[in-house]
């Protein structure tokens, strides 16, 4: 639905009413279009001590990507990106430097909707105590860093486990995900790379290519971008929904020329028939998005058993029958990929939504746990957890919750069904193998939780 | 992956080598292809609405688009050049004339699919898959979607003969004094509109006057037709639940089910209904509006093709479209029935074909009316009326109450009256193709078969033989 205050805030009179009342003043998000530059404008690369090699060897890469790069800040030049390489680092006494040259730059010389990304490691308990200091530090920066900025601007990070080096396929992925427009919405989030395993794609544009995906509650809002964007980048896509959302599930189909499976995703042969389908019909599957779910919102003090239970049979029971029919199949075998949707309110909690909080809570164990067992196919993985999105579902919110939560992130917005479909997409691209159970937020930089 | 839509019309490209004839041994030029099998793929329909209910304000075209989409998302048809679609509906809009192309067009079928429409009253959604499959066999088209479509709330209102003349009379004259002649003519009574009418024109009886006359012939009781429309509903029902039209049905303007669907229905709320038909016949009147088809809107697809054509688009195969047959009974001289014309049509079409009734796993009777199939039944156990009417030595022979219309039929679902047939194709050949992947191995590789009959208005009917592919 239309947020009525980012069109104020934005236009005429009203804008400059805005400015000076010191009202929050949230920009309209720039999202990618098939054809647009990865980054529209030049990309800074700077590194701390002890990590100058890897700085080169990302600056190599982005040179290889065509972008326009720069090693140090000059005077009343413009920078779209910006690149904190920090993988090196052993001391917090290391992180000042180039972490103040990056901050001298940022009020005036970040572009709109620039891009602050970070490369670290993490911080284990084998690390020398100054060294995990050093890592954890990175992420205390990146996410007060990504609250300072403005104008659609978004801060990530990308923490490069051992033996991951910055040219790994999920770390060059993560890279030009967090650089580019498709992460428009994803704002103050560190992204674990796990292992150099995954391939870069022969064309980033349409790196599904040749893939054969399966979104479930496809028929409308974020799974039907979802299914829109697997297609855009070259999927074959199945779309799934319950039989009573047939007529716009078909519509969907049509859209993205893919097939539609009318199911029910409880039925406990559901994961059976999408292999069989997707098999028979497209000769193959690759991808699975669990999308479909419901809310059945009550405080737990009035929570009765239906609406408990129902919630739990769709949002996670039946993704855990589906993902162990599709490990049993013996087609899930080409570098699979498994996305689901978890929310923040499994990372935060939200009143009246315990139910919902289990479940989505469940999707993030559920992955962590499901990755380790799709490895030896060259498969992942992982979660999706989107904050406040601009859907059916969130318009049905009343207004002055719905206006606090819109504001209530970095981006002081909500986001589109579209930034939680690019956030998927890239999840599932040949190029995230190396990214393990892991969950992403698609949120804004939402005030709640991690 | 998925294979390459291609718009070829042969999947190797070019016409298979002609069997039928050769040239120089028999004389003219030889067809494109010898007879082969053609299939059904599948089909998708939409909910069926009660008159006035949910597509009140749908038209014809809408509901056969919407039809037509849903079985181009089930298959991933998008931008395919379909070989023919052929389609139609019994209450016509005139600006309809080209109602199967028009909703073509609408659709995500490509542009370059042409279509025709046909009309053979409640026969025309299955007298469509006959030629369709016809064309198939002979190797004209690879693939087709064969449609109907009806709808009672949007139906054509027509001015009165009167003023239709007197409207063309006024467009043709060139003078004020001739305007004023034509425009004379008319009087008050001229100005009432002509509503549709679905009785037979040459007997004035409503159909379902008809078949009380038939009804009480066949001396088939009122507990009878309620029995038959109980388990009609009752099967239809169990059939949703159990899952089964997830793939035969595209809901539509937010109906999810057939509207006429009385899932808690019983034997007491049926007996409580008054008669409405029959009413005047000196035998107790039993046809009520529970044991007699409501009217209905709404549309259904088949999708049918040759066996080359669907593997090469990796697609499933249900079942053959083995054969038809037409019929027409004299009704107008009260020789038969007016929905009697099943009765005749199935013998011939079961001696042509070597079969008997026994052949059959599923019996398809359209259920106009309960009536109308329980007299169709009686007729084939009689034995004068066989000898007598049929030409044979004794009964046609006896169907099973549970090999009948086993997921239910017109009385649960509605009758739309173009889309009927579509629907039972589709219902019987998915049916078949179950029953096929059940067969104990006891059983062989035996064939497994359903017959299809249809009444339709003018004493017609279509009957058709399809067998699990």
């Amino acid at each position: 639905m239309t947020d009525t205050y980012l069109n104020l805030v934005n236009t005429g009179l009203t804008k400059k009413l805005a400015k000076k009342l010191g009202l929050p003043r949230p920009v309209p998000l720039v999202r990618w279009k098939p054809g647009q530059p990865l980054v529209a404008g030049p990309v800074l690369v700077v590194g701390s001590e002890h990590s100058e090699k890897d700085a080169d060897a990302v600056a190599t890469t982005l040179l290889e990507w065509d972008l326009d790069v720069r090693r140090t800040v000059e005077p009343g030049q413009r920078y779209a990106g910006v690149v904190v390489v920090l993988t090196g680092i052993q001391h917090p006494d290391e992180l000042g430097g180039p972490v103040l040259s990056v901050g001298g730059m940022l009020r005036e010389q970040l572009a709109p909707a620039g891009r602050v990304v970070t490369l670290s490691r993490p911080a284990v308990a084998d690390d020398a105590p100054a060294v995990a200091a050093a890592r954890q530090g990175v992420d205390g920066i990146l996410r007060s860093l990504a609250k300072e900025l403005r104008g659609g601007s978004t801060g990530n990070g990308i923490v490069l486990s051992d033996g991951v080096g910055v040219g790994a396929p999920s770390v060059l992925g993560a890279l030009r995900f967090f650089l580019s427009t498709r992460s428009a919405f994803v704002d103050g989030q560190l992204l674990t790379v796990d292992s150099p395993a995954g391939s870069v794609p022969q064309d980033w544009e349409r790196p599904l290519v040749g893939r054969v995906a399966v979104v479930t509650g496809a028929a409308r809002g974020i799974g039907a971008a979802i299914a829109e964007t697997l297609a855009r980048d070259g999927a074959t896509v199945v779309v799934v929904d319950v039989p009573a959302a047939g007529e716009s599930l078909a519509q969907v189909a049509n859209r993205v020329r893919g097939t539609a499976l009318q199911l029910d995703i409880t039925a406990p042969d559901a994961g059976e028939r999408i292999v069989e389908h997707a098999v028979k019909r497209h000769g193959r599957i690759d991808v699975v998005v669990h999308n479909a779910g419901i809310l059945r919102d009550k405080l737990l003090a009035n929570m009765k058993r239906d609406r408990w239970d129902s919630v739990i049979a769709v949002n996670i029971a039946a993704q855990l029958r589906i993902n162990e029919q599709l490990l049993t199949s013996g087609e899930f075998t080409h570098e699979p990929r498994i996305v689901s949707l978890a929310s923040t309110s499994g990372i935060a909690g939200n009143r009246g939504q315990t139910n919902y909080g289990a479940s989505k809570a469940g999707v993030i164990g559920m992955v962590r746990a499901t990755a380790p067992l799709l490895t030896a196919f060259g498969g992942t993985a992982n979660a999706v957890a989107p904050g406040f999105i601009e859907t059916d579902m969130t318009a049905r919110i009343p207004r002055v919750p719905r206006e606090v939560a819109r504001r209530a992130s970095s981006l002081q917005q909500g986001g589109k069904p579209v930034d939680v479909a690019e956030t998927v997409a890239f999840l599932v691209s040949p190029a995230a193998g190396g990214i393990v159970g892991r969950t992403l937020r698609v949120c804004g930089q939402n005030l709640v939780g991690q | 992956m998925a294979a390459p839509r291609t718009n070829s019309t042969t999947p190797s490209g070019a016409p298979r080598p002609a069997t039928a004839a050769t040239p120089g041994t028999t004389a003219g030029v030889p067809g494109p292809l010898a007879p082969r099998r053609a299939v059904v793929v599948g089909g998708n329909r939409i909910p069926f609405a009660r008159a006035g209910g949910a597509y009140v304000r749908a038209s014809n075209q809408d509901m056969l688009t919407a039809a037509i989409d849903g079985l181009v998302a089930r298959f991933g048809l998008q931008g395919e050049r379909i070989g023919e679609v052929a389609a139609g509906a019994v209450l016509k809009h005139s600006r309809d004339f080209n109602l199967a192309r028009e909703s073509v067009l609408g659709s995500a079928l490509s542009p370059e699919t042409p279509a025709y429409d046909l009309q053979q009253a409640c026969a025309t959604g299955i007298e469509a898959v006959v030629q369709l499959t016809n064309k198939i066999r002979l190797g004209q088209i690879e693939s087709g979607i064969a449609g109907g479509v009806d709808s009672t709330s949007d139906a054509p209102i027509a001015v009165s003969d009167r003023l239709r003349r007197a409207l063309l009379d006024l467009s043709r004259a060139r003078t004020t004094g001739a305007k004023l002649a034509a425009v004379a003519k008319l009087r008050p009574k001229d100005l009432a509109p002509a509503a549709p009418r679905t009785n037979e024109p040459r007997t004035g009886l409503s159909m379902g006057e008809h078949q009380a006359l038939t009804t009480a012939q066949w001396n088939i009781t009122r507990e009878a037709q309620d029995e038959l429309a109980l388990a009609s509903h009752q099967r239809l029902a169990a059939a949703y639940d159990a899952g089964f039209f997830d793939d035969l049905v595209t809901p539509f303007r937010g109906l999810p089910k057939d509207q006429n669907l009385r899932a808690d229905t019983s034997l007491e709320k049926l007996a409580k209904l008054r008669p409405t038909f029959g009413l005047g016949l000196s035998t107790p009147a039993t046809m009520t509006a529970g044991n007699s088809t409501p009217l209905t809107d709404g549309a259904s697809t088949v999708l049918v093709a040759s066996d080359e054509w669907a593997a090469a688009h990796d697609l499933p195969v249900l079942a053959t479209f083995v054969d038809a047959e037409a019929a027409a009974v004299d009704f107008v001289h009260g020789k038969d029935g007016l929905l009697m014309g099943g009765a005749f049509a199935v013998p011939r079409l079961l001696a042509r074909n070597g079969l008997t009734l026994d052949d059959f796993d599923i019996v398809e009777i359209h259920e106009a009316f309960a009536a109308t199939v329980l007299s169709t039944l009686a007729a084939w156990e009689d034995e004068e009326f066989c000898r007598a009417r049929l030409g044979l030595e004794g009964a046609f022979g006896k169907v099973d109450r549970d090999r009948l219309n086993v997921h239910g039929s017109s009385l649960a679902a509605g009758h739309p009256f173009a889309a009927t047939g579509g629907r039972i194709v589709a219902t019987a050949a998915k049916i078949l193709a179950e029953k096929k992947a059940a067969l104990d191995p006891s059983e062989g590789d035996r064939p497994v078969r359903a017959l299809i009959s249809i009444c339709a208005a003018g004493g017609l009917a279509v009957t058709a033989i399809l067998e699990a592919a």
